[in-house]
């Protein structure tokens, strides 16, 4: 048995059963899972986790299922690289990478929400799974969702880079490309999910998917050596992961699995898409809405469903929020590769510009640790970097004009 | 004609199950005064001193009020109004 007790509003704080429900019938507030840290307390200890598997699972007493895991066995666990040429870079001392650009099985930190989501859809008896999706949740819906048996309607901005939609396309999903932008999908999808009784993983399903998340702070945690960073930087979409960050640390706390919690939370957002860290900026709550314009896709959010909360976090922790602008990601990207061997996609760019924003105008400090969050793989939007790398050699095929070209190449020093 | 407003599941105990119901036109405000004269307590399930709840999304034929004039958006015969709860991304 699991150590959910159930389901409550986080405004009105009403209780709920566990069901696929996600909103507070009165407010509307969205329902989070309740647990027994008591009982967790008891079983849940360093030694425990670290005698489990090498996947998200073995912080299970913390996730919302009943059961056994069921999905995604070998999803998270992902490695914390420490970043020191990015560090000498950006002229700081200590820097860590969590690198989610190589999770099980699609990529991004999404495999990890989904493999606890969908191991919930099992539980209350689903036979269809659904999302409405930047891309990267697509692609582990469809995964994830192929090898466990679900059918699968998957939801997209029509709008979306070719690349992303084929490798959604090649798990066979039911791919639905909607005329519109990600807030028009996410609309859509709230209607739909209404009226048939599928498990919409962000929607019905999200008080359970969301908690997902919380596997990519615990990681930092016990591969910091069971102790929290300084700084945590975090790209915001929905604003979820950062909150859910947020939470692991906390959790562990409640525990006694760390003893210290001093860290400060970043909100990193793209400047075409980001109503979270205006509203930071603003010093409001408040969010303003905005119709998303960057090539940063995955976090063009216009609408942030846990703005409100990621800001809350932010200024609880003592941090901030920053964003940077379609170059500064390219650059972010590039930087990150050339210095570290991670190719990230936008999002990653996000993050690792806004960290060198933020080390440069003295928000983060020199001597600090600091970790950077970097959720999804290069590989899923090379578009963005047409004609921003550096250019192939081109030869003919004998010594001599090989030479040519090395001769040059040394002369740049490289 | 009026207008046409779509219920969101959770209140549509209020609606005695309809998805759709009609209410006046006007201000959003003052539809949703409207709408509590017809399902009496489903205003303030959506809107608190006169203010939309900060989970409620209202959009008036697709566009989000809060692109528009929010609270003051004026609603005319025919237009579609839709209440949604915020929703997490992805």
């Amino acid at each position: 048995m699991g150590y959910v007790r159930g389901l409550k509003c986080r405004e009105c704080g009403r209780e709920y059963p566990v069901d696929p429900i996600y909103v507070c019938e009165f407010c509307f507030g969205p329902l989070e899972v309740v647990y027994d840290y008591k009982g967790i307390k008891k079983v849940l200890t360093k030694r425990a986790i670290e005698k489990r598997e090498m996947n998200l699972w073995r912080y299970r007493e913390l996730l919302p299922i009943d059961g056994d895991p069921q999905v995604g066995l070998k999803s998270g666990y992902t490695p914390l690289l420490r970043a020191d040429n990015l560090a000498k870079a950006l002229g700081v001392n200590e820097l860590y990478i969590k690198d989610d650009t190589v999770a099980h099985p699609t990529l991004s930190f999404k495999d990890r929400v989904v493999a606890i989501a969908l191991t919930k859809a099992k539980e209350f008896g689903f036979d269809t799974v659904a999302c409405a999706s930047t891309g990267n949740l697509a692609h582990s819906v469809s995964a994830h969702g192929a090898r466990s048996g679900f059918k699968r309607f998957i939801f997209i901005p029509a709008t979306l880079e070719a690349s992303k939609i084929v490798a959604s396309l090649v798990y066979e999903p039911n791919l639905i490309a909607v005329d519109g932008n990600y807030d028009d999908v996410n609309r859509l999808c709230s209607e739909i999910a209404n009226k048939y009784r599928w498990a919409f993983v962000n929607i019905n399903i999200r008080p359970f998917y969301a908690e997902g998340s919380k596997t990519h702070g615990f990681e930092i945690i016990e591969q910091l050596g069971w102790n929290a960073p300084d700084n945590v930087v975090v790209p915001c979409a929905s604003g979820s992961l950062l909150t859910k960050v947020w939470k692991s640390f906390k959790e562990f706390r409640e525990l006694g699995i760390i003893k210290e919690l001093n860290t400060k939370v970043f909100a990193a957002q793209a400047t075409g898409c980001s109503p979270i860290t205006t509203a930071i900026k603003q010093g409001t709550d408040v969010i303003r809405p905005v119709k998303p314009n960057t090539i940063a896709k995955s976090l063009a959010i216009g609408n942030p469903a846990d703005g409100y909360y990621a800001i809350q976090v932010v200024n609880e922790t003592g941090g901030t929020g920053e964003d940077v602008s379609d170059q500064e990601i390219i650059d972010g990207i590039k930087l990150l590769a050339r210095t570290e061997g991670v190719f990230s996609e936008t999002a990653g760019g996000v993050t690792v510009a806004v960290t060198k924003k933020l080390i440069d105008s003295g928000k983060i400090a020199r001597d600090a640790t600091t970790v950077i969050c970097v959720t999804g793989n290069g590989l899923k939007t090379q578009e963005a970097l047409h004609g921003q790398t550096v250019s192939p050699h081109y030869i003919k095929p004998n010594i001599g004009s090989f030479e040519e070209v090395l001769d040059n190449i040394r002369r740049g020093g490289k | 004609m009026a207008v046409k407003v779509r219920i969101p599941t959770p209140l549509q105990k209020l609606t005695n199950g309809k998805e759709e119901v009609d209410a006046a036109p006007g201000t959003i405000i003052n539809l949703l005064t409207d709408l509590d004269q017809k399902y009496p307590g489903i205003g303030e399930r959506i809107s608190e001193s006169g203010k939309v709840r900060r989970f409620v999304n209202i959009y008036l034929n697709d566009e989000d009020i809060r692109f528009l004039k929010n609270e003051e958006t004026e609603v005319k015969d025919g237009d579609e109004v839709s209440i949604v709860p915020a929703i997490a991304g992805g």
